[in-house]
């Protein structure tokens, strides 16, 4: 499902900027919503062709995005004069402008960064979905089979899931673009997927390997002067190749030698 | 319409080169693209597109140069190390490949954006123009480019004819290829190398993210207009070489338009168009192709249904009345109209002042359909040991189906029989 | 010989199941008494699987109906457990075997609501019913195949369900494993439940079953073991090619028929 969430993480552009074009703002909510509205499109639009067109399910992935950010950029060229949103912020971000884009409330209070405003807002409802959740997502992703056998919604989870997919991207994109969100998204899980067996442990390894990435990710940019964004990607693939390489007992280096499953 | 005449005059040097450069872009990486779907590998083409990035820009560092073999070389060979590192992730882990390409691709990405922007920031005169491989300049190809590609173009359609064959088994079963003898790990190498070679050059004309279609999206649309290989790759190089066209013509006409979103739209355009009208193959040519069934079913039904009265008496010649065949079966009053004028028209009943008459043709029809229906009865209970009160509603579809031939077998395994489960005797 | 049952604890009527309208079962009209042991037989791609799952309504069926205890199968999902084919999960997925066996939990639960200690306490048990105590902190991973299928089974053990559709919980375990296992199917008879098992070895199946269901892409016999278990019948399932059949199906997929005529 990586690469599901790769699709949305392009798709949502249109949904953005239409959002934008309604609005006339750069206001946080009515573009969650755009990008999660068209996140749901987009999974829904792969499942579409793969299911009643019969395309190939790679190639329907593949279809659905560009054809999607083809459209979300050409709308940006439309309406140049009118969308503060340029192909490069999109692609990149620039973490480094978020305390330039203070909230000032309408009694002229500066409640801070708005983006970093809105991060916390996602991330809670998040951290919430996944709480209440985690039962389910579990389930689904291990045994779906089992998991509809005792009457859980596979394609219900499955949608909800990617909601929440269109709603980080969305959150982020104004910090990292939407490229770099994969990296985010699918970077810091599998490293955490190599060193750990456990699912919980995974989680946590993986918003660790995540919050690391951020940290060494930012000084590495300041060192060398470059994107932000950019760096932390390049960290996140500098943890997992360490993992790769050098995981207790998965790293194909130091791999030990594996258990043997006991005999009874 | 002035533009237009001036656009395919192709006066314009400017014009020429791009028109040209999109085309050959868009057909190589058209062709190449056939083979990864095939190879149910669509999307390492995209994890190839954003792996170029670091390549460039260390080609730049090292260089400080923008020439451009020396960019696409620093492409290559970053393009070329994503796939290693996707196949190598996914042989000596447990990680799946979709998530190998999602990480390569972010991270090969990541890196390149950062050198990228330490490039800009260094204040490098010379920097400028780099940009151009995120979001493509086909507008602004020059001479120079123009050179690299077509060289890059022939050479991929020219080792694609070369190793049709080879190519080919590769993608249909590679186990039975290796069998035969075939290299098949040099023939993977061949071709994740003209993967390499078609991102690394289609990707200055409509950029990293938009890649991913050039290859897919032209291979997806001729997959649904045939089942022939060679044409499917000639069709695909038609469907990519007309985008570029279209996409060069719009970003003429509306300079401010970019071209390489307009390629992929256009293409994509005529690849959702493809899926849903595509004949056979297509959404709506199956929805079509129920729909005829359903007439069909309904017609013969209804001359079923006359002959099933016609069997009665017996006779077949006998007028019907609609209400007499309406009172045997439920079928809307109007639908039943509609089918008996159709079978009117095609010679098979005769309206008479009072009523409805079986042609001979039409007998014959109904007739048969009976028959099959008999038979399919007796088959499922002989052969499959079903009751024979759950016979019917399996026969209902069934009889409208049989070919002749599977007719004549049908009655060979059955012993030519006379009685159907039911003990109605088998026409 | 197909044999029907009065009160059946699964009763199949008429049941017509298609993948892409190609039909794989034709008209199964199938009862099974309560408390049995009961084995499916068939050979590969006989459509034993599909033939649990539609039961479970887990697929889209074309014609016909299932009912379990006499109700719709939505009614009684509560009281039905599943044991998937082995092969049908990631066995690499970062989950320790009490998790997997604390899924049993999760039907009851119901949305949004966490495992209790009764929860945790049922699904230690069921472990120990299965001899895997020791292993509740061991991840799935590091399993060999008759552990996952011991696993499986604790997970539908935690479930205390009244009836279990099994799909091969035999295929590919230790001797050791496989006396284990029915073991423990055999307590589950004597509590009443009834077992239904996906199962494709000829020669255990007579010592292990009360009530055997042959099967091929339609039912060949269902009946008492003793009954069915004859040289005929089990040729009729294994031997004989149904090409007339095949060729149906095939058709009625390429031409997208309609498996049933709509009414
Ligand atoms: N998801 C599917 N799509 C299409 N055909 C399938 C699918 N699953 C099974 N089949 C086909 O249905 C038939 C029965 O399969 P299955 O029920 O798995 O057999 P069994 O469990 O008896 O070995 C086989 O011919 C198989 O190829
Ligand atoms: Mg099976």
């Amino acid at each position: 499902m990586a690469m599901v969430g790769d699709a949305i993480s392009h798709a949502v552009l249109p949904g953005i900027v239409i959002a934008f074009l309604l609005t006339g703002s750069r206001d946080s909510v009515p573009m969650l919503i755009g990008a999660g509205l068209l996140g749901v499109l987009t999974t829904f639009l792969i499942e579409f062709f793969h299911r009643y067109a019969r395309v190939q399910a790679d190639a329907s992935i593949g279809v659905t995005f560009t054809w999607l950010f083809a459209i979300g950029i050409i709308l940006i060229s439309v309406f140049a004069g009118q969308v503060d949103l340029d192909q490069d912020c999109v692609l990149y971000g620039e973490i480094a402008y978020v305390p330039l884009d203070l909230w000032i409330t309408e009694g002229g209070l500066s409640l801070g960064p708005g983006t970093v405003w809105t991060l916390a807002f996602v991330t809670i409802l998040i951290l919430l979905f996944i709480t209440f959740g985690y039962k389910e997502l579990f389930l689904t992703a291990f045994d779906p089979g089992f998991a509809a056998a005792i009457g859980i919604s596979t394609t219900a989870w499955y949608y909800s899931l990617m909601t929440a997919v269109s709603l980080t991207t969305v959150a982020s994109f104004e910090s990292v673009g939407a490229i770099l969100v994969v990296a985010l998204l699918v970077a810091p899980p599998a490293t955490a997927y190599l060193l750990t067996d456990k699912f919980k442990n995974m989680l946590l390894l993986s918003v660790l390997a995540g919050i690391i990435a951020s940290v060494a990710g930012y000084y590495l940019a300041v060192w060398i002067d470059g994107s932000i964004a950019g760096a932390i990607a390049t960290v996140t693939g500098i943890e997992f190749t360490l993992a790769f390489l050098f995981s207790p007992s998965r790293g194909i280096l130091l791999k030990r030698k594996q258990l043997q499953p006991v005999q009874h | 319409m002035n533009d237009f005449v001036e656009f395919f005059s192709f006066s314009d040097t400017n014009i020429r080169y791009v028109t040209l450069g999109s085309v050959l872009l868009a057909s190589s990486s058209a062709v190449v693209g056939c083979f990864t779907l095939l190879r149910k590998r669509a999307l390492v083409g995209d994890a190839v597109a954003h792996a170029v990035l670091p390549g460039v820009c260390l080609a730049f560092i090292l260089s400080g140069t923008k020439n451009p073999f020396i960019l696409l070389l620093g492409a290559f060979v970053t393009g070329w190390l994503s796939l290693v590192a996707i196949d190598f992730i996914t042989a000596r882990s447990r990680i799946k490949e979709d998530t190998a390409i999602g990480l390569v691709l972010s991270v090969f990405f990541g890196v390149g954006i950062l050198l990228l922007t330490a490039i800009q920031h260094s204040g490098n005169a010379a920097q400028s123009g780099l940009d151009k491989f995120l979001f493509g300049k086909a507008a602004s190809l020059v001479g120079e480019d123009l050179i690299a590609f077509a060289i890059v173009a022939v050479l991929l359609l020219v080792t694609t004819i070369i190793f049709y064959k080879e190519l080919t088994l590769l993608c249909f079963d590679q186990a039975y290829a290796k069998t035969i003898g075939f290299p098949v790990r040099l023939l993977e190498l061949l071709l994740t190398t003209l993967t390499v070679f078609a991102v690394v050059v289609g990707i200055q004309a409509v950029g990293v993210v938009l890649m991913a279609a050039m290859l897919i999206t032209p291979a997806a649309a001729a997959r649904f207009w045939t089942d022939k290989l060679s044409l499917m790759l000639v069709l695909a190089a038609l469907i990519g070489a007309f985008s570029g066209v279209a996409g060069a013509f719009v970003s003429y006409t509306a300079p401010a338009m970019p071209t390489g979103p307009w390629i992929v739209l256009i293409v994509s355009m005529i690849a959702i168009l493809s899926f849903a009208f595509a004949p056979k193959k297509g959404w709506v040519s199956r929805l079509l192709r129920q729909r005829r069934n359903k007439t069909q079913i309904l017609e013969e039904n209804l001359l079923k249904l006359m002959y099933q009265l016609g069997e009665q008496k017996p006779n077949y010649d006998a007028p019907r009345q609609l209400h007499e065949l309406l009172e045997r079966r439920a079928i809307p009053q109007k639908e039943a109209k509609a089918g008996l004028k159709r079978l009117q028209n095609q010679g098979y009943v005769e309206k008479l002042p009072s009523g409805w008459k079986l042609s001979s043709q039409g007998q014959r029809r109904g007739e048969r359909v009976v028959r099959l229906h008999r038979l399919w009865e007796l088959y499922l209970t002989q052969y499959l040991h079903l009751a024979s009160d759950h016979v019917h509603e399996d026969a209902e579809t069934i009889e409208h189906i049989i070919t002749p031939e599977l007719e004549q077998k049908l009655i060979e395994e059955l012993d030519f029989p006379v009685m159907d489960p039911h003990s109605a005797r088998i026409p | 010989m197909i044999l029907q049952v009065d009160n059946p604890v699964v009763e199949v009527h008429d049941l017509t199941v298609s993948y892409d309208r190609k039909p794989v079962l034709w008209g199964i009209d199938l009862t099974l008494p309560a408390g049995a042991l009961v084995g499916v037989i068939g050979p590969n791609g006989a459509g034993k699987s599909t033939m649990i799952k539609a039961m479970m309504d887990l697929l889209p069926v074309g014609s016909g109906y299932v009912r379990i205890f006499d109700k719709p199968i939505d009614e009684v999902r509560n009281r039905i457990s599943y044991v998937p084919q082995r092969e049908s999960v990631d066995w690499d997925f970062p989950a320790s075997v009490f998790d997997v066996v604390l899924m049993g939990s999760y039907g009851k639960l119901g949305l949004f609501k966490r495992p209790r200690k009764a929860d945790k306490d049922a699904a230690m048990e069921a472990l120990n019913k299965v001899g895997m105590q020791a292993f509740a902190d061991r991840q799935i991973s590091q399993l060999s195949g008759g552990q996952q299928q011991r696993v499986f089974l604790a997970r539908a053990l935690a479930q205390d369900a009244d009836i279990y559709f099994m799909d091969e919980p035999f295929a590919g375990v230790d001797i050791a494993t496989e006396t284990a296992i029915i073991e423990l199917l055999r307590t589950m008879r004597e509590q009443g439940k009834t077992v239904i098992v996906v199962h494709h070895d000829l020669q255990s199946a007579n010592e292990y079953f009360d009530w055997v269901v042959l099967l091929n892409m339609r039912l060949v016999a269902s009946g008492p073991t003793e009954h069915i278990l004859t040289q005929e019948l089990l040729e009729q399932t294994y031997g004989g090619k149904l090409t007339v059949l095949t060729k149906v199906g095939e058709l009625l997929r390429k031409q997208e028929f309609p498996s049933r005529e709509a009414k």
